[in-house]
């Protein structure tokens, strides 16, 4: 620690630091354009110049570090003369016009120049001019505007690790810019919009609906992958109209996906269901409340075998959802409830610890030296987790893939083991054959004949050898490898990977809250944990419910044709029903097709509730945005169930009372917020050695980036991204050419009995044999199972 | 005494051929410290002694940044040539380039030595086509004959060196500036600290150097520092090389020693052109403040007599005007220079390059208002010390230098919106 004097004030601050960071700590504001906190220093503005005793220059503040005595003038004669020459040469070629510009009300350029700028400008030559260019349906841009802070051109370089913005040309021409006309098409991009000073940089989506002073701050949470990034939903007249970010050094630093920031387009949407509907000899009418929760619960207490009632949940709702949810079933007597839509492999789960977590902080993935992901998308499934791993791999960490697809990376991937799903187990007996010979421990049962035959590369000996050089390491399991068919024993193996490289074995979920639907019993073979135990039960998984026809189901937040893994099979089981009500936020055809009521529930941010990160971070949240006409929040309608089914203890005044009965339970208390991140490390159970065929054409599915829940899939402006254009049958060449197809052309591809319309794109990125069509669009909703075998006819 | 150290190829046929060089004793100076296993230490002595300060503008003193080098410790570490000769006026290099490369390379390889560098950068100007393959030449040269490489001259010394056709902007040589476009980046000057000392091309301690200075090194190792600091005076030692041009009749690079009057230079030149009268000299390349002539008769050229006359001998850059030159003209010719050559990247000198040209311009159209004087003033001294780089102060200096001597003529062109030099000028 060094002792500055800022003027006339000790200050204490670190060596090293600079003097806006000791400043900005100490409370004494600096003005800045171009100096962030998570970005390099670039000192180029000279917002910030100060006077620092002895130097002969006014020094940036940003770039001059601190030490032992010095003495420095934020406000002298001498610090205020350069920083007002600074303003004014800004100011010289920005418009003055704030009163049209988006910004404003916003715009460090004009906060500042209330404070340093003169009211009487000596610029009399004609002001710069700089064309506006199209970057994409997401970001709009003002370049005449631009301060030349360079913070979106950084980054892009450090953050996104994309270079898709840069300024070219010198002196005053110097203009920010994609180069040759093209989109930004990072998955953090709208970043650059929360960092412009000033209305260069504007979001497309929001701009112009508001004045920034009109708008409510509220803190909130992102509700679109498991990260629980912090953000603030800004609203007008209790609609919201903005999502920016929220500073979180332990989960988000400051950055949120373009998913946060966008989706909440989809709040908007047409289909939004704003009255409880009942199908009556198959018409749908409208309903009072009262009415529809009436029949509903009546009907299901028409259904006399319990068991015969099957209960999904969407793994993106509120922890006291799916906390009351499968309480009312449990009340009732069913077991039968699950949040896993995509899983297809069961056999494990009794296995699964008390949530399936990182086992260290978000933040705590920036310090890895090494990580071998399975089965992951991550910078698209988890762009923050992407985010996070970057970080580590610019100090160096080596992170690895086994995956079925060459995904993009923003990194330099240390290895990569691209193989069909059907070998991606052999690829993991392989690795666990290497962890086994470098291990010094004894080899648990079985392993050693499992992997016997496989023969083992200098590659994979590299992979393994790194994770268990490094101080700490991780194999993570990704949301792609837990929904294929071997799920089990690839986790398994995972896990005894992880245990014999000394790495964290780790989950990356899906959803927003599979974490919380596991803290909260949201399983059908398992209660949910109270003082730190859970009672086994025997109800029926995700995919038994659909394979055995149940007689009745409910359905909570969820798209049947887009969220599970079988669609056509879970239409089928639907169809066949005596009975299905729905509880979602959104009305189709398909919905209407499949139900016999509909009741509303509030979107996330339209109640206030709880997520819980796959970290065990607890985050509650307020609502932010109005109720759709009379849409209730889930927590409301799931207790007034509990009460015309006579359960006990449902007797909640606020959301509040919901999660603390839960934590209670859990035995946390209410002030805490963290669940504490027991290892996730199985006990070793020699899986199975399946050997797959490897003739068949296998499918890839992905949940992708943009259709993960129903609002994503909503929100129109994400849906025109490049990452969005996913409605297509991507195979590599090799195939093309074994089944002589051609980019673009149109083909069937069939599962079984299904079949759908689907364009071929050619991408060597995806393994041999293989077709990638993802899960969630609409050309997946008429057929089978995400990883089954598939057929490609010409049409 | 002329040509003695640079140009001392000159006289001979194809100068630039190993064979002329080392018909003068080329590479005898590496080969003696080498062989001879002279410290380091003691070579950058001699470079103290000789007060030999940096030719590419600055005049830093060239043994003590030497110094500044962590020699001792591990790793990569670069000499780097800064060949890049932006300076309007200046054309020395392109000739030591053109007429006396192995000097050069040679003098590389001993600042290398003594840094603790196995490998050096020539970063040459990206017009200078004929001086870059001369230089890749002798670099072939050198190599084929066993002055660049590994174990040279039987001793432990590994070194080689490499050209780079530059960027093509005035910008990048500045120093910083040019490790980032060797880099494969936009050539924009760094922040400094931390200096390449510590931390240079790729992140790895560099010493950067001009082409005169380091071609000055193997003679300073021949004939020894006092030999070389004689050739000039104390503080300022050693030959120098001026590029005169202007209104002279015989424009060109004059290798002559520090401290020579100035009017014995301006009479090797041929004198005045046309029998016109000299008006003023900007001394040290375009960034440097003019100096009116009279004044200049009585000033010698080195370092610290330029200063006291309230300029700079910069790059060595002399550039003459006659009395039919108009002062406003000329400086809003510069001011264009600045404006297109600024990077752009900091506040003061992107706007305030660009506001000093527009003044200029209007001035100069016969639009100028009676403020303009004062805010061309002050623009000029916003900018100064504000700045990233020395290209704020290069820009604004000049504007300086200007108004102090000839104010009267900007004052003229404002009133009578036209020149005040007689017919012929605008
Ligand atoms: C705008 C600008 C342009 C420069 N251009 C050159 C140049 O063309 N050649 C050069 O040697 N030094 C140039 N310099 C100076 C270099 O930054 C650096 O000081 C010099 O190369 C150091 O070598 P020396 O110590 O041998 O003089 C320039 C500096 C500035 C600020
Ligand atoms: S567009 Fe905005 S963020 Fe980018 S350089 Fe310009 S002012 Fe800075
Ligand atoms: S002073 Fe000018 S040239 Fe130097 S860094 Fe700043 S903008 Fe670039
Ligand atoms: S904030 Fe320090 S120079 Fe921009």
């Amino acid at each position: 620690m060094v002792t500055i004097e800022i003027n006339g004030q000790q200050v204490e601050a670190e060596q090293g630091q600079m003097l806006i960071e000791a400043a900005d700590k100490a409370g004494i504001a600096i003005p800045r354009f171009c100096y962030h906190k998570n970005l390099s220093i670039s000192a180029s503005c000279r917002m910030c110049l100060v006077e620092v005793e002895k130097a002969p220059k006014p020094m940036p503040a940003c770039a001059t570090p601190v030490a032992d005595g010095m003495v420095v003038n934020t406000k002298s004669t001498y610090a205020l003369a350069a920083q007002k020459s600074v303003m004014e040469f800004l100011l010289i070629n920005h418009p003055l016009d704030c009163p049209v510009c988006d910004q404003g009300g916003e715009c460090d350029l004009q906060e500042f120049s209330i404070g340093y700028g003169s009211d009487k400008s000596q610029y009399a030559e004609i002001k710069r001019v700089v064309k506006d260019k199209d970057i994409g349906p997401l970001i709009a841009t003002e370049l005449t505007r631009c301060i030349h802070c360079t913070r979106c051109v950084r980054f892009g370089q450090e953050i996104a690790g994309m270079r898709e913005l840069g300024a070219t040309g010198r002196g005053d021409w110097m203009e920010i810019g994609t180069y040759i006309e093209k989109s930004i098409d990072s998955e953090l991009s709208g970043n650059i919009i929360d960092l412009c000073p000033v209305g260069a940089l504007t979001s497309k989506v929001s701009r112009f609906t508001y004045r920034v002073w009109e708008l409510a701050n509220n803190d909130s949470i992102s509700a679109h992958d498991c990260i629980g990034s912090n953000c603030n939903a800004q609203t007008k007249n209790g609609e919201i109209k903005r999502v920016i970010s929220r500073q979180n050094d332990s989960i988000n630093d400051a950055w949120i996906s373009d998913r946060d920031r966008y989706s909440f387009e989809g709040l908007q949407s047409d289909d939004r269901l704003t009255k409880p509907m009942i199908k009556k000899d198959g018409a749908w009418t409208e309903a009072s409340w009262d009415d529809a929760l009436q029949f509903a619960v009546n009907s299901l207490k028409d259904i006399k075998d319990k068991s015969q009632i099957g209960t999904v949940c969407s793994p993106s709702v509120t922890t006291e959802e799916m906390y009351l949810l499968q309480k009312v079933m449990r009340g009732i007597g069913s077991n039968n409830i699950d949040h896993r839509l995509r899983q297809s492999d069961f056999r494990g789960q009794d296995q699964d610890p008390l949530f399936p977590g990182l086992g260290m902080s978000v933040a705590d993935v920036a310090a890895q030296q090494a990580a071998i992901l399975i089965g992951s998308n991550v910078r698209k499934e988890q762009p923050i987790m992407g985010h996070q791993l970057r970080q580590a791999s610019l100090k160096g960490a080596k992170i690895s893939f086994v995956n079925p697809v060459s995904f993009d990376a923003n990194f330099n991937v240390a290895h990569e083991f691209t193989i069909a799903p059907s070998q991606m187990f052999k690829e993991l007996k392989v690795l666990a054959k290497v962890a086994l010979e470098n291990s010094s421990a004894g080899a648990p049962e079985g392993l050693a004949a499992l992997v016997s035959s496989v023969k083992v590369t200098d590659e994979h000996k590299q992979c393994i050898a790194e994770l268990s050089d490094a101080d700490n390491s991780m194999v993570i399991l990704g949301t792609i490898v837990q929904a294929m068919p071997n799920y089990s024993a690839m986790r398994i193996l995972a896990s005894y990977i992880a245990d014999a490289s000394n790495s964290t074995l780790s989950y990356l979920t899906p959803g927003a809250n599979t974490s919380g639907a596991y803290l909260s019993g949201l399983l059908p073979n398992r209660t949910q944990v109270a003082q730190g135990e859970f009672a086994n039960t025997d109800g029926l998984d995700t995919q038994a419910m659909f394979a055995q026809k149940l007689k009745a189901y409910i359905l909570y937040g969820i798209e049947v044709e887009r969220d599970l893994d079988n669609p056509v099979q879970a239409s089928q089981a639907l169809d066949n029903a005596d009975f299905v009500v729905s509880l979602s936020a959104f009305v189709t055809d398909a919905i209407k097709a499949g139900s016999d009521v509909i009741l509303p529930i509030s979107t996330i941010t339209e109640s206030s509730g709880t997520l819980i990160n796959v970290a065990g971070i607890w985050q509650s949240f307020n609502a932010v945005s109005k109720a759709k006409g009379l849409s209730k929040p889930g927590w409301k309608v799931l207790r007034v169930m509990g009460n015309l089914f006579n359960i006990d203890g449902f007797d909640y005044q606020s959301s509040e009372d919901v999660i603390n009965e839960l934590k209670s339970a859990l035995a946390l208390e209410n002030s805490q917020s963290e669940t504490s991140r027991a290892t996730n490390q199985l006990v070793w159970d020699c899986p199975e050695n399946i050997s797959a065929q490897t003739t068949d054409i296998q499918r890839i599915a992905e949940l992708s980036i943009y259709n993960v829940d129903a609002v994503t899939r909503r929100a129109t402006a994400l849906q025109k991204t490049q990452d969005a254009q996913v409605d297509v049958a991507k195979i590599n060449s090799a195939l093309a050419k074994k089944l002589k197809l051609e980019d673009a052309q149109a083909v069937t591809a069939k599962q079984a009995d299904n079949t759908a319309q689907v364009t071929i794109s050619i991408d060597n990125k995806i393994t041999d044999n293989c077709v990638y069509l993802s899960a969630g669009n609409v050309a997946a909703s008429s057929l089978g199972g995400g990883f089954d075998t598939i057929e490609l006819i010409p049409a | 005494m002329a040509n003695e150290v640079c140009f001392r190829t000159l006289h001979l046929d194809e100068p630039w051929t190993l064979e002329s060089y080392l018909s003068v004793g080329g590479y005898q100076s590496l080969k003696k410290i080498l062989t001879e296993k002279i410290p380091a230490e003691d070579i950058i002595e001699q470079v103290k002694t000789s007060a030999l300060r940096g030719r590419g503008g600055a005049g830093f003193p060239t043994g003590l940044k030497w110094s500044f080098m962590p020699r001792q410790s591990e790793g990569q570490k670069y000499i780097v040539c800064n060949s890049d000769e932006g300076e309007p006026g200046t054309c020395k290099d392109r000739d030591i380039l053109r007429y006396n490369p192995h000097q050069l390379i040679e003098g590389m390889a001993i600042a290398g030595y003594c840094i603790g560098a196995d490998t050096g950068y020539n970063y040459i100007r990206g017009e200078f086509w004929e001086p870059y393959s001369r230089f890749d030449n002798a670099l072939k040269e050198a190599r084929e004959a066993g002055y660049l490489g590994d174990k040279l001259f039987g001793s432990d010394f590994n070194f080689d060196a490499h050209s780079h056709l530059g960027g093509g902007a005035y910008i990048c040589g500045e120093e910083t500036a040019l490790l980032e476009s060797i880099e494969g980046k936009k050539g924009q000057p760094r922040f400094k600290p931390p200096f390449p000392a510590g931390f240079g091309l790729y992140g790895k301690p560099t010493t950067i150097n001009n082409t005169e200075t380091l071609a000055s090194i193997p003679v300073i190792v021949e004939k020894g520092g006092q030999w070389f600091l004689e050739h000039g005076k104390p503080n300022n030692g050693g030959t120098k090389l001026f590029s005169v041009s202007g209104n002279v009749n015989r424009p060109g690079n004059y290798e002559i020693d520090m401290g020579t009057p100035f009017s014995e230079l301006l009479e090797m030149c041929g004198g005045m052109k046309d029998g016109y009268k000299l008006k003023a000299v900007i001394p040290g390349g375009s960034s440097s403040p003019v100096i009116p002539g009279d004044q200049m008769m009585d000033v010698t050229m080195d370092y610290d007599s330029i200063q006291a006359a309230g300029s700079m001998l910069g790059s060595g850059a002399v550039i003459i005007l006659n009395d039919k030159v108009c002062m406003v003209n000329a400086l809003a010719r510069l001011s264009h220079f600045y404006q297109e050559e600024s990077c752009g990247q900091c506040t003061p000198c992107r706007e305030g390059t660009g506001w000093l040209s527009h003044i200029m311009h209007r001035i100069e159209h016969g639009h100028g208002k009676q403020e303009d004087i004062d805010l061309l003033d002050k623009v000029a001294g916003d900018i100064m010390g504000r700045t990233i780089c020395a290209l704020g102060e290069a820009a604004s200096m000049p504007v300086k230098g200007f108004l102090k001597h000839y104010r009267d003529e900007f004052q003229y062109h404002i009133d009578h919106k036209k020149c005040m030099v007689g017919p012929g000028s605008k």
